[in-house]
């Protein structure tokens, strides 16, 4: 009751969003070939030429592998910088400069080296992602309170017990709002991998909408790809929420 | 007995100088007092005057540069035998009271269950008992100082140094703080240094005071504090212990 209480406000702004595309499309007289209405939408579902559960995984396994190696690669590498400062030195101030970046720009040069299909769009989205997790849990590593290390080290604390009791923990809810951060860009990398070069996926089947103007269809992927993020995203808070105490999350 | 002859701390001109950026503080020089067995020892002094820097030396945490200092009798082993409490309680906010109490006896390895049993009993000492479930956040101030107090004894150290763990809380709970550390005290048998700037504290808890001084830091006065035990806060209207707390003002340079 209370969480339906607290939920509704944001369920009647979906609703209501809903109900302006409705309204807009029939009696607001937005034409059809700029934008269909929700069942004309839903309907683009039954075209035969299109497999949408083919391109709905393949996207979803583009986006959540690429995902899944951006926070393996990027905690990793921060776990590496706290353990050789050395090599957080040199490399730090590094990859703030390769962030720079713009990551898009990359995907067809990704594609001239990796070729058609998953492995360029998995890359792409890997790279895309990978920077707010590294940083992120680099920073939530490092930040350990001084006079809690003297505590433990009264006791003779190894670097390891250090490492795993006190720092890898205390850096979770900073991996988690990196992770947050990077599932949304994840799925960006994913689509503008499809767009610049592939046979399957959402990002593919927008673009060869476009073609032939079918904006049903190229409605229904976007909603399809938003479903896909919503999915990633959510699965994130959902671990969040299991392994991180409620007041140590970073909002 | 020869051991119980000699002082469980003694020090003898201990100094400590910090260099940073090549200019020098003297945060220690010359302390020299001795501590017997089971004491009650309260460095105080205004802020700078390098009480906690002394007592960062007494954890073994900060070499000293000058001055002889030697810790506990034959089998003292000051990678457990100590244990610590700061100004702020430094709980881990992912872990449940009674695991918090656990840290220290969880790196030093000790039998799990023997230590969960202990945790949970000085729990209660500090009077949190039923609390072991919650999670840190879920205590007022005053009861995350006292799972840090109870975390600094779980691995029943000898000597236990205190860094001002009640400097953040408020009159009331700082004083019935002062009679539960002397409660616990009194109970443990522990040589026990508390850091404070408080003076009432200081003599209220102490069997002995050092009053350090800053400007240039030194140690000006060290005495035993003759007050009878068990004591209760009324004692703090007593002559004897306004005399005693005059003596340290004194020293301070407070009229
Ligand atoms: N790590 C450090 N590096 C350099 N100087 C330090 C360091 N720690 C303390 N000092 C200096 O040493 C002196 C004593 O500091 P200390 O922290 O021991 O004082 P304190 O008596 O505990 O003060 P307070 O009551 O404010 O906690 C101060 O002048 C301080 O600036
Ligand atoms: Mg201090």
């Amino acid at each position: 009751m209370g969480a339906l209480r607290r939920h509704a406000p944001a369920v009647l702004a979906h609703l209501a969003v809903l109900a302006l595309w409705a309204w807009a499309t029939s009696w607001g007289g937005v034409p059809r070939f700029i934008l269909p209405g929700p069942l004309e939408t839903i309907r683009a579902l039954g075209a035969p030429q299109i497999d949408w559960w083919r391109h709905v995984l393949i996207t979803a396994a583009e986006a959540f592998g690429g995902f899944a190696l951006a926070v393996g690669i990027g905690v990793m590498l921060a776990v590496l910088f706290t353990w050789f400062a050395p090599l957080r030195r040199a490399l730090m101030p590094l990859l703030v400069t390769l962030n720079l970046i713009p990551k898009v720009a990359l995907a067809p040069l990704f594609i001239v080296w990796l070729g058609y299909g998953l492995v360029p769009n998995i890359a792409i989205t890997f790279v895309i992602a990978f920077f707010p997790i590294v940083i992120t849990t680099a920073r939530g590593l490092a930040e350990v309170e001084p006079e809690l290390l003297d505590l433990v080290r009264t006791v003779r604390a190894t670097r390891w017990q250090v490492f795993r009791k006190i720092q890898l923990p205390s850096s979770l809810p900073y991996l988690f709002s990196g992770m947050r951060v990077a599932a949304v860009l994840a799925i960006a990398g994913t689509i503008v991998g499809e767009f610049v070069g592939s046979e399957a996926g959402l990002g593919f089947v927008i673009m060869s909408a476009q073609g032939t103007l079918d904006t049903p269809v190229m409605v229904m992927s976007l909603i399809l790809v938003t479903l896909v993020g919503v999915t990633l995203y959510g699965l994130v808070v959902a671990l969040e929420r299991l392994v991180v105490t409620e007041d140590a999350r970073l909002r | 007995m020869r051991a119980s002859a000699e002082p469980f701390l003694s020090l003898r001109g201990v100094s400590k100088t910090y260099r940073t950026g090549g200019r020098e503080t003297v945060a220690v020089s010359d302390a020299s007092f001795d501590l017997g067995d089971g004491e009650f020892l309260a460095l105080v002094g205004p802020s700078g005057c390098g009480k906690s820097t002394l007592l960062k030396i007494l954890a073994g945490l900060h070499p000293h540069d000058g001055g002889e200092l030697r810790i506990g009798h034959a089998g003292f082993d000051p990678g457990r035998d100590i244990g610590v409490a700061f100004q702020a309680p430094l709980l881990l906010k992912w872990r449940r009271v009674l695991d918090n109490v656990m840290l220290p006896a969880e790196i030093l390895g000790l039998p799990t269950k023997a230590a969960r049993e202990r945790a949970r009993d000085l729990l209660a000492l500090v009077g949190l008992e039923g609390n072991e479930d919650k999670y840190p956040y879920e205590l007022s101030g005053g009861m995350q100082q006292r799972v840090s107090l109870a975390r600094a004894l779980v691995h029943d150290p000898k000597l236990v140094l205190l860094d001002e763990p009640f400097g953040a809380l408020d009159a009331l709970t700082r004083e019935r703080m002062n009679l539960e550390i002397r409660r616990i005290w009194a109970s443990s048998g522990k040589t026990v240094v508390l850091v404070t700037h408080g003076v009432q504290e200081a003599v209220f808890c102490a069997t002995q005071v050092a009053v350090l001084t800053a400007g240039p830091a030194r140690m000006a006065d060290h005495f035993a504090v003759d007050l009878p035990e068990p004591r209760e806060l009324a004692i703090r209207n007593t002559p004897e212990f306004g005399a005693l707390a005059r003596r340290v003002y004194d020293r301070l340079g407070i009229a």
